[in-house]
């Protein structure tokens, strides 16, 4: 059984389809990539998938449930956690403070527990420190634990941003652009922390811009322009497929350039 | 490390100047208990107007939001307690206490329910308008309120058979209080529920990705910080054993930002630093006579321009400096 089935999932803005009757199957373990041109419907798609937009039309199953227009954080709680093409971290809380805040749906209390702080609590307190310590050690960030979020450089703010999803532990985890505005050095840390991230048994569905990153660790893309699947398959079949080239660059001429 | 040697180490001077507000303002309170007079009093409202600011604290310093009608909760905290104490029912301070609490609550999750949903600056009028309903309230239902003449001959506070009576008495319970207050304010921001909070100040959207609740946080932050403040309005009436809807009205919620803003907002120290600095503000510049109301401004703009932050957050500038000066 698949772990993410869109079928027939569309978006209208007024006159413009901005996502038009997409199907996609996301299988458990590995990386899945939408890739597109500017404009071809891809962060809608994710924010359908994500809950911050419903769809007009389809349905998108989730692990055997149906999430079609359930609220964001009903959604993370099934265990799908997204990132932000801009990224959105919590910018004066500390690094580590934003990860802790990551396992908001790991632990449990409110007000009373709060108050009153049970042992079960400072254990659950203690237990949250520990893992968010352990996964900004594992994306690399351990030296910034005690930095403001907003302080830290762009590639880094990134690479938190994926600790603290890491934090709620996704089956699914949805990368919006995470190679964006990342400069070669910082997408290829990039790629290796996705690659690890897949190890560890999480499944990835990324959108990207970055071919590059697409190319070297996805083994499946789907391209989308105007909002319509033009093509899907492996990142080799589709890099070849013309009518992605015809998307992409216009001509065939200048893909061999 | 050379720092290292030095006799009072960076570590050690930034946990001093983060403790100074602390210490200026526990001070200046130790100083009125002992000097006692007129200080009292104004002392005595200064901790009032702490309870009321930490709740205030909570919902718009850790969860972000905006709100200019709390003063609605402190009063029916207020007005319950001033009605239910008259002779008129005479119950106990501890019961009306608790049943103003129970109805600025209920009037909170009401109010709450629809208008958390709005943003920014609809927040802000729809929460402006929660107060001024309040004070027309207190002002036109003349019949439980007393209209504009109020409510007098309110009992001081008791526990059981024992009547606090003496103005040093008061300071020193109103000084548990607050001192309570601010601990249990500290605990809920050092929790997960305060780490929520946090977030949604940060970014919603990023909040609800995580899985948090944001509307439903929101309220229960809104819920808290309408108890802080209904308890201070129990707490005034009782200390001052006189009600009219002018000290609930709009002066308070100025009166209150203007102590949140110069504490430190979001801080821990700043609901407490600030009542205590504000309400001697105007004492200070008594002696400048016409003057005294430029005087003032002009303070709080200075305050303001050189520390955004508020007086809580001074003494994070003073350490930095320190170890960068003494870095070899």
């Amino acid at each position: 059984m698949s772990l993410l089935q869109l079928s027939g999932v569309t978006r209208r803005f007024g006159g413009l389809l901005a996502v038009d009757a997409v199907d996609l199957a996301v299988e458990p373990g590995g990386v899945t990539a939408v890739i597109g041109p500017n404009g071809a419907g891809k962060t809608t798609l994710f924010h359908m998938i994500s809950g911050f937009q419903t769809p007009n039309d389809g349905r998108v199953l989730f692990d055997g449930t149906d999430i079609t227009g359930l609220p964001p954080e009903r959604i993370a709680a099934h265990g799908l956690i997204r990132t932000f093409q801009l990224v959105q971290l919590f910018r004066d809380l500390t690094a580590v403070e934003n990860v802790k805040v990551g396992c908001h749906l790991q632990t449990q209390g409110g007000v009373l527990t709060a108050l009153v702080r049970p042992r079960s609590a400072r254990q659950s307190e203690a237990q949250v420190e520990a893992t968010a310590r352990e996964l900004l050690d594992f994306v690399g960030l351990a030296d910034c634990a005690g930095l403001a979020a907003g302080t830290l450089t762009y590639g880094h703010q990134r690479l938190l941003e994926i600790a603290r999803a890491l934090a709620a532990r996704p089956k699914l985890l949805l990368l919006d652009e995470p190679a964006a505005g990342l400069n070669a050095q910082e997408t290829e840390l990039l790629a290796a922390t996705i690659r690890r991230i897949v190890a560890r048994g999480t499944t990835v569905l990324l959108i990207e811009h970055d071919m590059t990153l697409v190319m070297s660790i996805a083994d499946k893309v789907m391209v989308l322009d105007f909002g319509k699947k033009i093509a899907e398959g492996t990142p080799r079949s589709v890099r070849d497929d013309p009518a992605v080239i015809a998307a992409y660059l216009g001509t065939a001429e200048a893909a061999r350039a | 490390m050379p720092t290292s040697r030095s006799i009072i180490s960076p570590e050690r001077l930034g946990a001093l100047a983060g403790a100074l507000p602390w210490i200026v303002a526990l001070a200046i309170l130790g100083y009125a208990f002992v000097a006692g007079g007129y200080l009292v009093t104004v002392m005595s409202f200064a901790l009032i107007y702490a309870v009321f600011v930490i709740g205030l604290n909570l919902f718009m310093g850790y969860a972000g939001q905006v709100t200019f009608g709390h003063n609605a909760f402190a009063a029916l905290g207020g007005y319950t307690s001033a009605v239910l104490t008259s002779t008129a029912y005479g119950w106990p301070p501890i019961g009306a206490f608790a049943a103003g609490m129970a109805l600025a609550l209920a009037v909170a999750l009401v109010i709450g329910y629809p208008t958390l949903r709005l943003k920014g600056h609809y927040l802000a009028m729809a929460t402006l308008a929660i107060g001024l309903i309040a004070y027309e309230i207190a002002v036109q239902w003349q019949a439980v309120t007393g209209g504009y003449m109020g409510i007098s001959g309110i009992p001081p506070i008791g526990i059981g058979g024992f009547d606090i009576l003496s103005d040093r008495g008061q300071l020193a319970f109103l000084a548990i209080v607050v001192a309570l207050a601010t601990w249990s304010a500290i605990r809920l921001r050092g929790s997960r529920f305060g780490r929520a909070l946090a977030a949604i100040a940060g970014s919603e959207d990023a909040a609800r990705a995580l899985g948090i609740d944001v509307a439903r946080y929101k309220l229960v932050a809104f819920l808290v910080s309408a108890a802080y403040a209904s308890l201070a309005g129990t707490l005034f009436v009782h200390v001052v054993g006189f009600v009219s809807p002018e000290v609930f009205g709009l002066h308070m919620v100025v009166l209150a930002f203007t102590m949140l803003y110069v504490g430190g907002i979001g801080t821990a120290a700043g609901p407490f630093v600030g009542a205590v600095i504000v309400s001697l503000l105007p004492e200070t510049f008594r002696a400048l006579k016409d003057y005294q109301d430029l005087a003032y401004g002009a303070g709080l703009i200075l305050l303001l321009i050189f520390a955004p932050k508020g007086l809580a957050a001074l003494g994070e500038l003073i350490p930095r400096r320190k170890v960068g000066s003494k870095a070899p």
